[in-house]
């Protein structure tokens, strides 16, 4: 059986890599954005300096055609699924029996007036990369439009430069439809302290031209105009629909599929940041656009292409980010605002930047998510806690267990722990002895058993 | 001027002052005349059969003045080689003392700006170096923000292989390269340090103890820009702070103290096998006539080898010596910190790492046991042998290896070259930490998104990402603990923990965790 996956992101790649795991098909994968796998998530340490493009590629050159897992650079233009084939650019053409499609997501833009001029981008792809890498050469001043995770990266990498940054967020405070009033005020100072002009309640107008027609300033829906050679368009991503399109297949939002990856047209899968689902559980999203939501589904898809023909189900949320410096981590449910019958505790240090908050169900207090910023959290512990439902005193208990910053970092627990007792009334909660490791090993086996 | 432009401004004076220093430095050490009187000789010679041997041969070169050192060197040497034909094997004076005596007269009989200078020149090449580059480290603390910062390190010429690194790196070769085959070429450098040596240990200096001082001027100075740089984190603060401490207390000063006080130079952490020369006879007599210190020394350098370094391995794994006490590894972990992304991470290079060090492993017990046998036959037994071992050992190994490539090879190949290809000690422990420590760097479920920091910043080319992004944990033997991936990772994935045996040696997780657990192999 021939599997050819067009696409060599995370999904694509984890898919392959399981499929060779479990059997012998022939797998070829074709994409036309880098020769070889790439972690898209390491753009931004390319252009600080703090990586080469090579160190970004988590495998080895040698490693696809060990594995036998062919790859061909170059770009898909067209599915033929009645012929089972695929038209490449080069003209060449790859005949399939399955066929997954993982093409990712492209940067959003608004219509907004000026947005194709020079000096304006999103950033996503390699090619983005080195264009921004020429766009902001010997610049003095940059807009960033949105706020959200790869907004505040791009601010990042321009301060990294010494270029003066300007940041538009549309919202009240930063990334705020995510983020609870707390951490989101903790991350605008964090942002603000970099010297970012952190501009909140403000969306663009339109991207002025100078003479030379490339960008040179924005006005703001406040009516400000700002001087600037630079415009970074980060307001999301969309599913990038273009081949599905090209093809006659069903899309919407992004590509449908249904709970196992299945497009209409037999044979032909779509996963990742490209695909949307039909059939949406409670809680979850139609469409994921991370690196860990792509992972499980290359890996989800490779299983069910197996032959082990289960739903996708991503398990309990996590995610994580960093903030310039302030790291953050989350697990569960921390909605932004609390809905009925959920109560939130949150914690920060006096002077660093650092907060833990946990989140609970009032009626029998069994924890539902976390959300740590400068701190850091163990994933195995939290997702058992989570799914025990444990209750949000003997979490708070066993913290311990949880913590897992670095050896001789000071450690916050006795102070979460205080500031809890003081905002509750009955019990007060005790700090069990650090169990550290051993417990938590003792019950993740106990779990296997 | 606001702040910051005054902070720049001290960064780039420091620069500046700087390379005036080093410019003094080379300009001291290549400035010479040598005025050769009997007296000179006298001074220098200090046993008398040699000097009995040796001046009747020295009538056509006292009085002379020598412009080229070279000259000079040709015809002591040639008038040493004689004196020697003329003496019994006993009172040979052997090439080494022979050394130190062309060193000696080459020191007496400097003549020029340098003598009545020498804490001048001092101040003016070493300790303004220092505080130069103090000048361009000390702003650091206000310039940047506490947490990790290497923005720019592939931009910048010196830690990306750029022509100022190579020029470093080729400055660092010639200067090993000197101290270990022509440390008469850099007389002047040893004297500028000599007020220092006999203040210290009441003995005059020598090439080694220049090399003492720079080297641990070098750690302490590069250390305070890594508590400026790790100021966020505890570990890096105390692990940083505890090399400084062994480098000055245990490698410089005590050894030092220990002569002042009659007792055999000893540096009680630099532990067998990387301090090959351990086991020679001449150490082992050295030892045995110091009395009870000596036999302190003794014992505890053999205990330290055979039952500390597992003892401590096992609970602390490896790190509790590679990067809080040792001398190279310190040095790797101050000096060596602005290049330690330059290690190679490729499998070719693992395979090679595993072949040639654990071959040094091997070489260095060879070398030891013919050592041992040779001393315990009272020199009978396998002298040839151990005679070309131990040169060669010392030529390649200890010299070739350990020096010119472990050290000047920092801006090419990474900071702990002579650690991760060539120290047979770091072998030693990583077999230890691999099959039976409770050392390990646990990964954090699933949180790695393969961006490839850690494996970039593993100065022991360790690619930490390839198990992070299976949700497994990190064992290797050798990972020195020096935490750095754990540092600049951007998702906490891992820790660096002591822990219990059990569940150490994790499978690779599946990611989405509600389901079963999956293999995946490769
Ligand atoms: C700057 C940045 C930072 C990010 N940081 C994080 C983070 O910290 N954490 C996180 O969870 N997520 C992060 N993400 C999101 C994450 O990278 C994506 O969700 C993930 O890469 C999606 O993987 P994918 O395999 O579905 O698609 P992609 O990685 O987009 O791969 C699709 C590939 O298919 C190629 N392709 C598309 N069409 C064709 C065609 N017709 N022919 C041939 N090839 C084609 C594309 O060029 C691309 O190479 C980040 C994204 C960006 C842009
Ligand atoms: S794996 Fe991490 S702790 Fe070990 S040597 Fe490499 S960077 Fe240091
Ligand atoms: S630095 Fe962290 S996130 Fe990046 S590859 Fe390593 S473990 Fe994964």
């Amino acid at each position: 059986m021939h599997i050819v996956i067009i696409g060599n992101g995370v999904t694509g790649i984890t898919a392959a890599r399981f499929l060779r795991k479990g059997s012998s098909h022939k797998i070829t994968v074709v994409s036309s954005e880098s020769e070889h796998f790439f972690s898209r998530t390491a753009l931004m340490y390319i252009y600080m300096g703090h990586m080469k493009f090579e160190h970004t590629k988590p495998y080895e050159d040698f490693f696809w055609e060990k594995n036998k897992i062919d790859l061909v650079f170059d770009h898909a233009d067209r599915i033929d699924s009645d012929s089972k084939s695929v038209h490449l650019r080069s003209g060449k053409v790859l005949n399939w029996d399955k066929l997954i499609i993982v093409t990712g997501s492209k940067p959003n833009k608004f219509g907004w007036p000026g947005q194709d001029l020079d000096g304006v981008q999103g950033l996503y792809s390699k090619q983005d990369l080195e264009l921004m890498e020429q766009n902001t050469a010997g610049i003095k001043k940059g807009v960033i439009v949105g706020g959200g995770l790869i907004g505040i990266e791009v601010a990042e990498m321009l301060h990294s430069r010494g270029i003066e940054v300007t940041m538009l967020v549309r919202e009240s405070g930063y990334w705020n439809i995510v983020l609870p009033e707390e951490e989101s005020a903790l991350i605008n100072a964090e942002i603000r302290d970099h010297h970012i002009d952190l501009r909140l309640d403000t969306e663009l107008k339109e991207i002025r031209s100078g003479n030379d027609g490339r960008a040179s300033a924005v006005v703001t829906s406040t009516g400000d105009v700002i001087d600037c050679q630079f415009v970074a368009l980060t307001a999301g991503v969309s599913p990038n629909c273009d081949l599905a399109k090209a093809s006659g297949l069903e899309t919407g939002r992004g590509i449908q599929v249904n709970r196992y990856f299945e497009t209409g047209t037999p044979d032909v899968y779509a996963a990742g940041d490209c695909a949307e689902f039909t059939e949406v559980p409670e809680g979850q999203m139609p469409v994921e656009q991370l690196w860990y939501t792509g992972r499980m589904q290359g890996e989800a898809l490779a299983r069910i292409l197996l032959g082990d023909r289960k739903k996708y189900d991503r398990g309990i949320w996590y995610n994580s980010a960093k903030f310039f410096n302030v790291e953050y981590q989350t697990y569960g449910q921390v909605p932004p605002v609390l809905p009925e019958g959920y109560g939130s505790f949150v914690w920060q240090h006096p002077q660093k930047r650092v907060l833990f908050r946990v989140v609970y169900r009032t009626g029998d207090k069994g924890v539902t998510g976390f959300n740590v910023l400068g701190m850091r959290l163990r994933q195995a512990v939290c997702e058992k806690w989570i799914r025990d439902n444990e209750s949000v005193t003997s979490a708070l208990e066993h913290l311990g267990e949880a913590v897992f910053d670095p050896e001789l970092f000071s450690m916050h627990e006795n102070a979460i722990i205080a500031a809890w007792n003081e905002a509750n009334t009955g019990n007060p909660v005790k700090l069990k002895k650090k169990r550290g490791l051993y417990g938590v090993f003792q019950f993740l086996n106990m779990q296997k058993a | 001027m606001n702040k910051v432009s005054i902070l720049k401004t001290i960064r780039f004076a420091g620069i500046l002052f700087f390379m005036v220093s080093v410019f003094i430095f080379i300009f001291v050490v290549s400035y010479s005349q040598f005025n050769i009187t009997e007296e000179v000789i006298r001074e220098a010679v200090t046993e008398d059969h040699h000097l009995e041997a040796i001046l009747p041969l020295t009538g056509d070169i006292t009085g002379q003045t020598y412009e080229s050192r070279r000259t000079l060197i040709a015809d002591l040497t040639r008038i040493f080689e004689k004196a020697d034909e003329g003496l019994s094997n006993n009172e040979k004076m052997w090439s080494y003392t022979q050394g130190v005596y062309r060193m000696n007269i080459m020191k007496k009989s400097v003549t020029g700006f340098l003598p009545g200078n020498e804490l001048l020149f001092l101040y003016q090449t070493i300790i303004a170096g220092c505080i130069a580059a103090l000048m361009f480290i000390l702003p650091g603390y206000w310039l940047r923000r506490p947490g990790i910062d290497n923005d720019g390190v592939y931009h910048r010429s010196v830690s990306n292989r750029g022509w100022i690194g190579i020029t470093l790196g080729l400055m660092l070769v010639a200067f090993y390269v000197f101290i270990y085959w022509y440390p008469e070429y850099i007389v002047n450098w040893i004297i500028l340090v000599d007020p220092l040596s006999r203040a210290l240990s009441g003995n005059p200096a020598s090439q080694w103890f220049l090399y003492g001082v720079l080297y641990t001027l070098a750690i302490l100075v590069m250390g305070v820009r890594m508590f400026i740089r790790y100021r966020h984190s505890n570990y890096h603060l105390v692990r940083t702070g505890s090399v400084m401490f062994f480098q000055l207390g245990f490698a410089f000063l005590l050894p030092e103290i220990l002569v002042a006080l009659n007792q055999p130079y000893y540096d009680f952490k630099d532990l067998w096998p990387l301090n090959y020369d351990f086991f020679y006879g001449w150490q082992i007599d050295q030892f045995l006539q110091s009395g009870s210190l000596g036999m302190f020394m003794l014992i505890s350098g053999i205990g330290l080898s055979l039952v500390g370094v597992p003892v401590l391995t096992y609970f602390y794994g490896k790190r509790w010596y590679c990067s809080w006490v040792c001398g190279c590894g310190g040095l790797a972990e101050t000096l060596g910190d602005p290049f330690r992304h330059l290690s190679d991470k490729t499998l070719k290079a693992w395979k090679a790492e595993r072949w040639i060090v654990h071959g040094v492993l091997v070489l260095v017990v060879v070398m030891t046991a013919a050592t041992l046998v040779n001393y315990f036959s009272n020199y009978q037994l396998l002298g040839g042998l151990t005679q070309q071992l131990q040169q060669w050992y010392g030529f390649f190994i200890g010299a070739a290896f350990a020096g010119v490539i472990g050290v000047g090879f920092y801006p090419w190949m990474g900071s702990r070259v002579w650690c991760r290809f060539g120290c047979p000690l770091a072998a030693y422990i990583g077999l230890v930490q691999r099959f039976k420590s409770r050392f390990r760097i646990t990964t954090n479920g699933g949180q790695c998104i393969s961006c490839g920091n850690c494996s970039t910043y593993c100065e022991m080319g360790i690619d930490v990402r390839w198990y992070a992004q299976r949700g497994q944990n990190i064992i290797r033997s050798s990972c020195v603990g020096c935490g750095i991936c754990a540092s600049v990772c951007p998702r906490g994935v891992l820790r660096l923990e002591n822990g219990p045996e059990e569940g150490r040696f994790n499978e690779p997780a599946a990611f989405d965790l509600s389901e079963d657990k999956v293999k995946v192999n490769f």
